[in-house]
């Protein structure tokens, strides 16, 4: 069976650190940065990057549709 | 695989509609309008409608949302944006119409506007988000206001002797002959949002088809206003505002789709 992997990116400036995109991930991917984006946010990031499997359910989420999934088939 | 080797235009799976504009949201982090704006914005642009879709803005939270989505908008006085859209879609029938509201403007100010929208079966689309309190103004009682709960104007819980008990809006649209589509849906997680976008989608769709009102509730979360951070707002709002406003469909008068392929095809 094809194994998936997965990988997000986060518009760090649109993000406002609300967290409900780290409570939605089934596979804990994304953790919040110790960083912070011009208005003071600390901004969601992959900290687990090689658990995510594409899902998507951190943009589904996402109240400010900072995230874009991206998804492969691994041959 | 790196990250840096998946992420590349051909693997993209979920981005940003493009219907939304640039601008930042002026809501709170975590605030449900920012997911329901979103989901309405793809629903456009799936269904190829950006042209001739005309949205009606309220006054509250949402007051801003002609500048988060890029369509014509109407900004109407509080409460009646079911009469203006009534206005526009009488007069330009082939455009699609919506109301974005929220429960003060839908629910108290425009209660009237919005009965009889619904009892004369306008073929507009009503969006209604239901948070359970005055968000934009710092979180006074609202008609939806459950019972006990706390609120600036009501900081010993809501009293029924006083404060009379929570207006389920929703339930009363769909005892008229009017509407078609009466809905409760929520956004708080993944499998709500593919709901709520289903329900979107059948509604602007019974509103081409000439059925009547479509009424989508979001019941949703306002963590400011509730004093609590997104996620325990989310959790709150299963446990105490799921009893008193259960999802599911209220009223569906027409089940499935209201075109058939070709006529989707057609239209889209």
């Amino acid at each position: 069976m094809a194994k998936i992997q997965g990988a997000v990116t986060v518009d760090t400036e649109r993000c406002k650190g609300c967290e409900l995109c780290v409570a939605a991930c089934p596979s804990h991917v994304l953790g919040m940065s110790s960083k912070v984006n011009s208005k003071g946010y600390h901004y969601s990031e992959m900290v687990n990057a090689e658990a995510c499997i594409g899902c998507a359910s951190c943009g589904h989420v996402c109240p400010d549709a900072c995230i874009s999934v991206y998804k492969v088939k691994l041959q | 695989m790196t990250p840096e080797e998946i992420i590349k235009p051909e693997n993209l799976v979920y981005g940003r509609t493009k219907v939304l504009t640039d601008n930042i949201m002026h809501y709170c982090p975590g605030c449900s309008h920012g997911v329901i704006h979103k989901l309405i914005a793809e629903v456009i642009e799936e269904m190829g409608i950006q042209d001739t879709t005309v949205g009606v803005s309220p006054v509250g939270c949402s007051v801003f949302a002609y500048n988060y989505l890029d369509i014509d908008w109407q900004e109407a006085a509080h409460g009646r944006a079911c009469a203006v859209a009534t206005a526009i879609k009488r007069l330009n029938p082939e455009t699609n119409v919506f109301t974005y509201q929220g429960d003060g403007d839908m629910a108290a100010i425009g209660t009237a506007e919005t009965i009889h929208a619904c009892n004369r079966g306008e073929n507009i689309v009503i969006f209604f988000v239901n948070n359970a309190i005055y968000g934009m103004t710092g979180g006074q009682m609202a008609p939806t206001t459950l019972i006990g709960m706390k609120t600036v104007t009501c900081p010993y819980g809501r009293n029924t002797d006083l404060n009379g008990f929570p207006l389920v809006i929703s339930d009363i649209l769909a005892k008229l002959d009017g509407t078609c589509y009466v809905t409760r849906q929520s956004v708080h997680t993944n499998a709500a949002t593919i709901k709520a976008k289903k329900a979107i989608r059948k509604a602007f769709e019974n509103a081409q088809a000439k059925k009547g009102t479509s009424v989508v509730e979001f019941v949703s979360a306002c963590n400011t206003g509730w004093k609590k951070t997104p996620i325990e707002a989310n959790a709150w709002m299963e446990e105490h505002m799921f009893p008193k406003y259960p999802l599911g469909d209220i009223k569906d008068t027409v089940k499935g789709s209201q075109l058939s392929d070709e006529e989707k095809n057609a239209k889209y």
